[in-house]
């Protein structure tokens, strides 16, 4: 009987029933019938177990929270440490280990952004930009890509796709206007009013697949920020950190940012936290009033502490130097695998080890993310464009594991391939 | 504060060593595919870059650790750079071998990541010897070098890394531990990712390197007796002694420790001594060496490298201004007595033998205190005399003819140059040569059918190995942006050209010859 020392199951069915029961029945009835029947037990590395005892290599990282591995004992050992002194904290009065942790993240963040405010989470972080981005600029309107994510809570869900906005009735187009991505012109067309106070643009976004941003796009997008008095939000949720081969994806364009939000990796996927860093412009609020937002958990000290390690993890140079063999390790092996499949996997997206996988049926990687779970891996299609597989190895991983994968994903690949062959031709088009 | 859960803390620094272990076997699994020019380049960059800083690197030596003689650290650092590259010139660790006749074609396979400790004694030295072997066979190298030293070996290691980088070698194939702690080498010795410790230093750590549980390839300690006996040719034996035990104040494992002269000619070579620097000392002033060198019965480690006439100054001894070394006479060899011990500074023990025969029991006597499977050197010109003495003595290596400080090191004599010596099951080691490249790799061996009606292959011209296409790892350039497409392979065409290659190394090859006629003429 698994037992978890304050509660057990007497089995995984028992799990996925009161599951159903006590927590949410269409999200644990979707990956039963997508093949996907998991429940992580075991957790270590990079490698996460099924309650059955499967184990899988885990390439989804939830998004990058498990950036620096499930677990990690360093990140362990400071928050077990940090347990000892501290705990959430108060969040009215100056605190130890938020101070360290913001001056911190501002030593290492690109130039130009001089203060930290926290969030418990990315959706929260993305609000608090878009609120500070209004009251810098005393604008209302908010400009983000189709297709765009940047979380579920009242502002930034308003900024994403219609399916999570709709669906609670919080989408307001007249405040929050969607461009399609890469699209110069769109972009020049939302901002000529002057009456923008910011976009926020996810440096690759991730829901959507990680379409690579045109050369020069985003240059252009942030350029046009300036023209026209709006500001520049960097959402580096999931390209931050180190995933893309410097510590923060948009420093290899070259920008600036008015404001950066960080989030997921920065937890080391044990605390949760966010954090926005802003300029000294968009500071304003935090003199004017600095109660202006409140957040009990934004910022808890166990947190601030978790971040401190993985800020510092990441950041180092044998860590940089081995995502870029990570990188280079997984461009040319999924080279091979493209020679291959050439028909079916049709183009591999990436950045460091952002990776988005292109296959060549409107469902593509949902067959995909099947096999590779049958095959030991986790990996998740995009939820915004289920072609392409969502693809995120962990920046500290293991020559060997790294072997591992591939060996695993290329099966699984064409096992995919093999089932979108077989299927009638209706099928093989039609999403 | 309430009571405490136990949390394992890792000491500091410790973390981050890992990482570099990590990044090693990134860094290590690419170089083990690079070709054999791609690697005989790397080497060469690396060995010149090496030589060029060998002189300012010698002296920060002396100045961060206080103790031997910057001008022959110059010669130790050139002779484990260039010196070394001319040595292992044409050697290849890299194609396959193949063995028609046998019906075997052996591939080279490097260890991977070698944790390499290195001492404060050959600081810069050993560095680069660990260095340049793990270049030529393909490995990535993490060093942790003797505290004392810390600054020194690190600037070493990054001038080389980057050289080597620059030649076209994996990002991170040198790496050093800028903050070294017991801890900390305790846990890189132990971790899985270290595929072979070279440990050179004192015998905690080489046996602690045994204990670790990975391979491990450690050298005890050196404790070296001379026999000249009655046959020598006595200039030039007393020559060789002095400056080899006046060499790097004798901070060497090689240097000389106890001289045993057959009584017949034991005047005439101690006057022939005497001209060459060497100070006799009286009963009383040896008791006197005896207390400033080896307070309450063990060794001062303030003495270590230090001049024999700061020793003398230190005993209150007048010595002549030129003298070199301190010649402290004594009877019986046995562990009591503190003058038959290893002396890291120039004291040699001077004991008087009825004949080479006893001498040879006297010198089996020094190494049963210590240094054994190490070195020991003779002066003689009999045959039988000498043979008598390798076969007797509990040595690996025995220098003859000349000073074993650079003769037991290979570097005068035809031994592998080295700053490792094995000192074999003697020893308690588990290499019995000088530290050389062979000692860093495996062969997978492709052996067939030996039956003759089963035919071998053809391999002449085949190759696994390729040279990198571009910097390893690549720049994790956005796969949508055209980048300036592989830099043609690095360093090839940009490198310094032939004439100019043989210019340096003409000027490096007098430089070193002027260095030892130096040192030789005292």
């Amino acid at each position: 009987m698994p037992d978890y020392g304050v509660f057990s199951f007497d089995s995984k069915d028992e799990v996925l029933a009161k599951s159903k029961e006590f927590w949410n029945p269409g999200k644990t009835d979707f990956w039963i019938e997508s093949g996907v029947p998991l429940v992580i037990d075991r957790r270590e590395g990079y490698l996460i177990y099924d309650m059955s005892g499967k184990r899988l290599i885990d390439v989804h990282l939830n998004g990058g929270t498990y950036n620096v591995g499930h677990r990690n004992p360093e990140v362990v050992n400071a928050v077990m440490q940090a347990m000892q002194h501290f705990d959430i904290g108060n969040h009215h009065f100056p605190s130890l280990a938020r101070t360290a942790l913001a001056e911190a993240l501002i030593a290492t963040a690109p130039p130009g952004l001089t203060k930290v405010i926290y969030g418990s989470g990315g959706g929260e972080a993305i609000d608090i930009a878009l609120k500070t981005a209004r009251h810098a600029t005393q604008r209302r309107k908010i400009v983000s890509i189709q297709k765009g994510y940047h979380g579920h809570t009242g502002l930034a869900v308003a900024t994403g796709d219609d399916r999570f906005a709709k669906l609670f009735l919080s989408d307001s187009p007249e405040e929050f206007v969607h461009v399609p991505f890469n699209d110069h012109d769109a972009m020049h067309d939302a901002l000529r009013a002057g009456d923008v106070a910011a976009v926020i643009m996810e440096t690759i976004p991730a829901t959507f697949g990680f379409p690579l941003p045109h050369p020069g796009y985003l240059e252009t997008v942030k350029q046009l920020c300036e023209q026209y008095g709006t500001l520049y939000i960097a959402d580096e949720v999931q390209t931050g950190l180190m995933r893309t081969g410097e510590l923060w994806g948009i420093s290899k364009h070259g920008i600036e940012p008015d404001m950066l939000v960080t989030g997921k990796g920065l937890s080391g996927g044990l605390y949760p936290i966010s954090a926005v860093l802003v300029s000294e412009r968009c500071a304003g609020w935090l003199t004017e009033d600095g109660f202006g937002h409140i957040s009990t958990f934004g910022g808890a000290e166990l947190g601030c502490i978790a971040a401190m390690k993985t800020l510092e993890i990441c950041n180092r140079p044998e860590t940089r130097s081995m995502v870029h063999y990570i990188s280079d390790f997984m461009a040319n092996a999924m080279r091979s695998i493209q020679a291959r499949y050439p028909d079916w996997f049709i183009g591999v997206r990436q950045n460091g080890v952002v990776m988005g996988l292109e296959f060549d049926h409107p469902r593509g990687a949902n067959f995909v993310t099947k096999h590779l779970y049958e095959g030991g891996v986790w990996a998740i299609f995009s939820t915004l464009d289920p072609r392409v597989l969502q693809f995120k190895p962990g920046i500290l991983l293991h020559p060997e594991l790294a072997e591992e994968l591939i060996e695993r994903v290329q099966v699984a690949i064409g096992k995919a391939w093999d089932e979108v062959r077989a299927l009638p031709r209706t099928q093989r088009i039609a999403s | 504060m309430t009571d405490m859960i136990e949390v394992p803390i890792e000491a500091a620094g410790v973390p981050r060593a890992k990482a570099m272990l990590e990044r090693a076997e990134w860094a290590a699994r690419a170089f083990a595919r690079y070709d054999r020019e791609s690697v005989a380049e790397i080497v060469q960059a690396t060995a010149r870059a090496a030589a060029a800083a060998a002189k300012d690197l010698a002296y920060k030596a002396v100045a961060e650790t206080g103790f031997g003689v910057a001008e022959h650290k110059v010669l130790k650092n050139l002779a484990c750079s260039t010196g070394l590259l001319d040595h292992y010139r044409g050697h290849d660790y890299v194609t396959p071998r193949i063995d028609s006749e046998a019906k075997i074609v052996s591939v080279p396979r490097p260890a991977g990541v070698v944790f390499a400790l290195t001492p404060s004694t050959n600081p810069v030295a050993t560095v680069y010897f660990k260095t340049l072997l793990c270049l030529m066979t393909r490995n990535a190298v993490v060093i942790s070098p003797h505290p004392m030293a810390k600054a020194v070996c690190a600037e070493a290691a990054r001038l080389m890394h980057d050289a080597a980088v620059a030649a076209g070698a994996p990002e991170g194939i040198i790496q050093v531990v800028e903050e070294p702690s017991v801890p900390l080498i305790q846990a890189l010795m132990t971790d899985e990712r270290t595929k072979v410790i070279v440990a050179t230093g004192g015998n905690p750590v080489v046996r602690s390197a045994y204990r670790s549980g990975n391979p491990a390839i450690g050298v005890g300690p050196g404790n070296v007796p001379v026999l000249v006996d009655a046959t020598a040719d006595l200039r030039r034996a007393a020559e060789h002694v002095i400056t080899s035990k006046a060499f790097d104040n004798s901070i060497l494992c090689t240097n000389e420790s106890v001289l045993i002269v057959e009584e017949s000619v034991a005047d005439p070579l101690l006057r022939a001594m005497r001209g060459e620097g060497g100070h006799l000392l009286d009963a009383d002033q040896a008791e006197r060496i005896r207390t400033t060198v080896f307070p309450n019965g063990s060794f001062d480690t303030k003495m270590v490298g230090q001049s024999a006439t700061s020793i003398a100054q230190q005993a209150g001894i007048r010595v002549p201004q030129h003298t070199r070394v301190l010649l402290a006479p004594f009877d019986l060899v046995a562990p009591e007595e503190v003058l038959a011990h290893e002396k890291l500074c120039p004291v040699l023990g001077v004991v008087r033998v009825a004949s080479a025969r006893r001498g040879i029991d006297v010198a089996r006597a020094v190494l049963r205190i210590s240094g054994a499977g190490h070195s020991a050197a003779i002066h003689s010109t009999d045959p039988q005399t000498i043979l008598d003495f390798g076969a007797a003595v509990n040595v690996l290596r025995v220098s003859v003819n000349v000073g074993n400080s650079l003769g037991g090191s290979g570097i005068e004599t035809n031994l592998a140059p080295s700053m490792t010596i094995g000192t074999g099951y003697l020893g308690r080691s588990s290499v019995g040569e000088n530290l050389q490249p062979k000692h860093l790799l495996n062969f997978t061996r492709l052996a067939y059918n030996s039956d003759d009606t089963v035919p071998f292959a053809d391999f002449a011209g085949l190759s696994p190995w390729a040279a990198p296409a571009g910097p390893v790892p690549s720049y994790p350039h956005a796969s949508n942006v055209s980048t300036p497409q592989a830099d043609p392979a690095p360093a090839r065409s940009a490198t310094v050209s032939d004439d100019g290659e043989a210019q340096l190394r003409e000027d490096l090859r007098r430089l070193i010859i002027e260095e030892l006629t130096n040192i030789i003429k005292g």
